[in-house]
């Protein structure tokens, strides 16, 4: 995927939250670092565009909340901004890659400390397969069925210094 | 990093990287339920062989607000008392199965000494008139709230910088962190030996506050021997107390601050104790959130951040 088709997904996928839950009422966007951020604010963007009212993305760290502690090199806390009040909204927590399903366990954890939103929906630009818990995501820019040795990469400008998405060879990220 | 022992020789990307750890940990200790799972099943000493309240009680807050579990020792209830070395005493405890331990010792390199028999992190808490590394960190965590960055601050600590950890430990970080330093005390209150170290001295107040962004006072130590060497506490407060007088001469966005517990009157006047601009008790609360911070890259995996 090249940088154009990673705009039409953040597009695709605003446009799909927004029919889903019928508008933007509630609805509350929070990429989880590095690169869920940059996906959740493509998102906000386009659905600023939708529904013709401003809309900004929030941040939500789960590097307090991991279960791998022991076993994974520790990576710098990211930021975690909530852009409101959470009781009672639909979050949309976004993310790059879904693999294993842990990491969106660490960010439910995450906001069960921060509210208590009436739901919770996942938007993903990939979804790879192989996991280990039971989660799946509600918006799938593309689903790509790889091998756990192989590794995706999605990268957005701002954070790296190209765009688009990457699957190689090598130890799994 | 292995152990928190000392402030000097930390690299900047280091002091860096936990301020803005702790920045996060300062943001969850604001929230509804102030306390993470990240070092569930940990448990962490705290080893105080001098007496301490608020720093015990801040690492001990810390530790919980990680979800680790907290086991004290204090060493007037204990078996030092009644003659046990400290190697056998840090021995015992690692045996009950402690995943880190902090300590505070009057004698300087008593935590090196742990660091050396024990193969669990160690956090200097305080050891003797030589550091306090985790006083250090929280400094330089208000200082940053405050100002966004160290870099190019002119910062004067003052007073009995010969007996002071505080002093030591802050003046490595500010100046690792972009700060310039001075330590303004009075001749006999100044070390002998400041050989390498990163900070210029002087022995006027009145001209190092004229341009300071940030003014650090120290306690007068009493129990330092820290009173029996200027005349006598009016004299160290008329050339070296913040007075109204000299609090007025800051520069407009100026800030002051001081570890506790303050000498109200002494090196610090009740109004400039009371004012937005001295900012004591951020210090403490932050002092929380910094603690986080080190327990964190202690223990929350492997890792060279």
């Amino acid at each position: 995927m090249n940088a154009e088709d990673l705009g039409r997904v953040a597009t695709r996928i605003a446009h799909e939250i927004a029919e889903r839950n019928h508008g933007l009422k509630n609805v509350v966007l929070l990429g989880i670092p590095t690169r869920g951020v940059p996906f959740a604010d493509r998102i906000a963007v386009a659905l600023t565009d939708i529904a013709d009212q401003p809309l900004t993305a929030g941040s939500i760290d789960i590097g307090m909340y991991r279960d791998d502690i022991d076993t994974r090199p520790r990576t710098r806390l990211g930021p975690t901004n909530i852009p409101e009040d959470l009781d009672g909204k639909t979050v949309v927590l976004a993310d790059d890659v879904l693999f294993t399903g842990r990491t969106i366990r660490a960010a439910l954890d995450a906001l069960a400390d921060l509210g208590r939103p009436s739901a919770v929906q996942l938007a993903v630009v990939i979804d790879r397969g192989h996991r280990e818990l039971p989660i799946r995501a509600d918006f799938v820019g593309k689903n790509i069925p790889t091998s756990t040795s192989e590794r995706v990469s999605v990268r957005f400008l701002g954070v790296d210094d190209e765009e688009g998405v990457w699957i190689g060879e090598g130890a799994s990220p | 990093m292995n152990h928190l022992l000392t402030t000097e020789g930390l690299s900047r990307e280091v002091l860096e990287g936990l301020l803005t750890d702790a920045q996060e940990f300062a943001e969850v200790l604001e929230r509804p339920i102030p306390k993470v799972p990240a070092l569930r099943g940990r448990t962490v000493a705290t080893m105080f062989f001098e007496p301490s309240t608020r720093t015990k009680m801040s690492f001990d807050k810390a530790a919980k607000a990680l979800s680790a579990d907290t086991v004290a020792f204090s060493a007037s209830t204990s078996s030092l008392s009644k003659g046990e070395s400290l190697k056998d005493t840090a021995l015992t405890v690692h045996a009950m199965g402690i995943d880190l331990m902090i300590v505070r010792h009057g004698a300087t390199g008593a935590p090196w000494r742990l660091a050396e028999w024990l193969d669990i992190p160690i956090v200097n808490a305080g050891d003797g008139a030589h550091q306090h590394p985790t006083q250090a960190l929280l400094d330089c965590l208000t200082i940053t709230q405050r100002f966004g960055s160290l870099e190019g601050l002119k910062i004067a600590i003052v007073g009995d910088i010969r007996h002071s950890r505080v002093a030591r430990s802050d003046m490595f970080a500010m100046s690792t962190l972009g700060a310039d330093v001075t330590l303004v005390g009075p001749p006999t209150l100044l070390p002998v030996h400041m050989d390498g170290w990163p900070a210029r001295t002087s022995t006027d107040l009145d001209a190092a506050i004229e341009d300071a962004d940030v003014v650090y006072l120290l306690r007068v130590q009493t129990e330092r021997g820290g009173g029996s060497v200027f005349p006598s506490l009016p004299e160290y407060t008329k050339r070296y107390g913040m007075t109204n007088d000299r609090f007025s001469r800051l520069k407009a966005k100026a800030v002051v601050l001081h570890p506790g517990p303050m000498n109200r009157g002494v090196e610090i006047s009740h109004d400039v104790a009371d004012d937005e601009r001295a900012l004591v008790l951020q210090q403490v609360s932050n002092g929380v959130a910094a603690r986080m911070a080190v327990l964190f890259a202690l223990l929350g995996g492997d890792s060279d951040v």
